[in-house]
């Protein structure tokens, strides 16, 4: 055996086509997990300038809210925060051992019931007028 | 044939025809079963014709160090006979046996129980044996060898580090205290043996190992396969309790259990349907009672 061949990293996420429902749970959860930390930055910054004031915080406030692109960030936002805690409890039951044969139907689960959420969380979002 | 004719003719008094016959009974037995034969494998033949309309293609992985021009990973096409009840590993011997020799994988029982033909088919981990062409979709099967492992040879992968894993687990078992008596059994009762009984019936494919994609990015991580088997000794209540503890200090290290992510990879592909994750899991569960000893 002189060498052998190494076929690199397109083994996997080349092949995403083939995955299954519990890979898909730990991308997706991995992915909102990071975006929710992200996220929380953002979240400090726009809150602490109320250290400022009232008016510089109300002003910021309202100012991202008038731009349409923050409300559709907001809703992106909610879909991330609602998969994360649906699946974190779809997670919290596989580490307790229940239910480990239903994994795949409970991360479809969740992912219908987020879905539901965000379309229903869409009148809230986007129905303000932009000022 | 004719040679005996002579020598058993003195025998025949049984025969109640009037003229003597050159034939024996044996020998007319042995004529008929030979015609039954023929006639059992012109069928076949026919058969095999009749259905040699139905072709499959396989699309193998190939790719040869040693070799000029072969170094280079490249696919190849073999068109194979369909029959029913042909299996993903009849096909490769097919390619093998009537196109190119060189062709390389390994296989040994055939029913899924020596574990030496995973192999990644359609872009899934599946036992070549087991894996009935009928039951995949796609009129082109995509053949290749078990991802993350180094390809050795076409369809040959090193399967040493997997080995590896699996002795460091210790998998044999090692009881605390052994019968006074040497050929005394050890008995386990019944519901011990139905909690383990899944775990026993690993057959060291590698399957698993090669669909996490933990074990692909760390491979210090001992693998569902060594955690199922650490899972089969531990959960041994024959062993005994100083027994378990040194299995549940080799498996909670940090490239232990802890390294699973209930991906759930293993448990879809393993060929022999263990529930990996989930003896994972009871592991880790265990890890964590046996450190926190609340009560």
């Amino acid at each position: 055996m002189s060498q052998s061949y190494n076929r690199g990293t397109v083994e996997d996420f080349g092949r995403w086509r083939d995955f299954s429902a519990g890979m898909w749970a730990w991308i997706f959860h991995k992915f909102t997990g990071w975006v929710l930390v992200g996220y929380l930055f953002t979240h400090i910054a726009v809150l602490s300038t109320a250290i400022q004031g009232e008016a510089l915080y109300n002003g910021t406030l309202q100012g991202l809210e008038a731009l349409l692109v923050v409300r559709f960030l907001e809703v992106g936002l909610l879909a991330v925060a609602v998969f994360h805690i649906l699946n974190g409890l779809r997670l919290l039951f596989v580490d307790l051992g229940i239910g480990l044969e239903a994994q795949d139907k409970s991360f479809y689960a969740s992912m219908v019931l987020t879905g539901a959420i965000v379309v229903a969380s869409i009148p809230t979002f986007l129905g303000g007028k932009l000022v | 044939m004719s040679t005996i004719e002579q020598e058993t003719e003195t025998e025949e008094t049984t025969d109640e025809s009037a003229e003597p016959t050159v034939e024996s009974p044996g020998e007319r037995r042995r004529a008929e079963k030979q015609e039954r034969a023929q006639a059992r494998e012109d069928q076949r033949v026919d058969e095999e014709i009749d259905h040699s309309e139905e072709t499959i293609t396989l699309k193998v992985f190939r790719y040869d160090p040693e070799v000029e021009g072969k170094e280079e990973p490249r696919f190849d096409d073999f068109t194979v006979p369909f029959h029913k009840g042909m299996t993903v590993l009849d096909a490769l011997i097919y390619s093998r046996d009537h196109y190119d020799s060189s062709l390389t994988f390994r296989h040994s029982c055939r029913q899924a129980v020596c574990g030496s033909d995973a192999l990644f088919i359609n872009g899934r981990q599946r036992l070549a044996c087991k894996t009935q062409i009928a039951d995949l979709d796609a009129g082109t099967i995509r053949i290749e060898p078990l991802p993350h492992q180094e390809v050795v040879k076409d369809l040959v992968v090193d399967m040493e580090h997997f080995y590896d894993q699996m002795e460091a687990v210790e998998p044999y078992f090692d009881a605390d205290e052994l019968p006074d008596d040497e050929l005394e059994e050890q008995r386990q009762d019944r519901e011990n043996r139905e909690k383990i009984k899944m775990s026993t019936r690993c057959i060291w494919c590698g399957a698993c190992m090669s669909s996490c994609n933990i074990a692909a990015g760390d491979n210090e991580y001992l693998g569902p396969a060594a955690i199922n088997k650490a899972y089969r000794f531990a959960m041994d209540e024959r062993e005994g309790e100083q027994r378990k503890q040194e299995r549940l200090r080799i498996i909670e290290q940090e490239h232990g259990v802890w390294r699973c992510q209930t991906q759930f990879s293993c448990t879809e592909v393993c060929p022999k349907d263990i529930p990996l994750t989930e003896h994972i899991q009871e592991l880790k569960r265990e890890a964590v009672k046996n450190n926190l000893k609340f009560w």
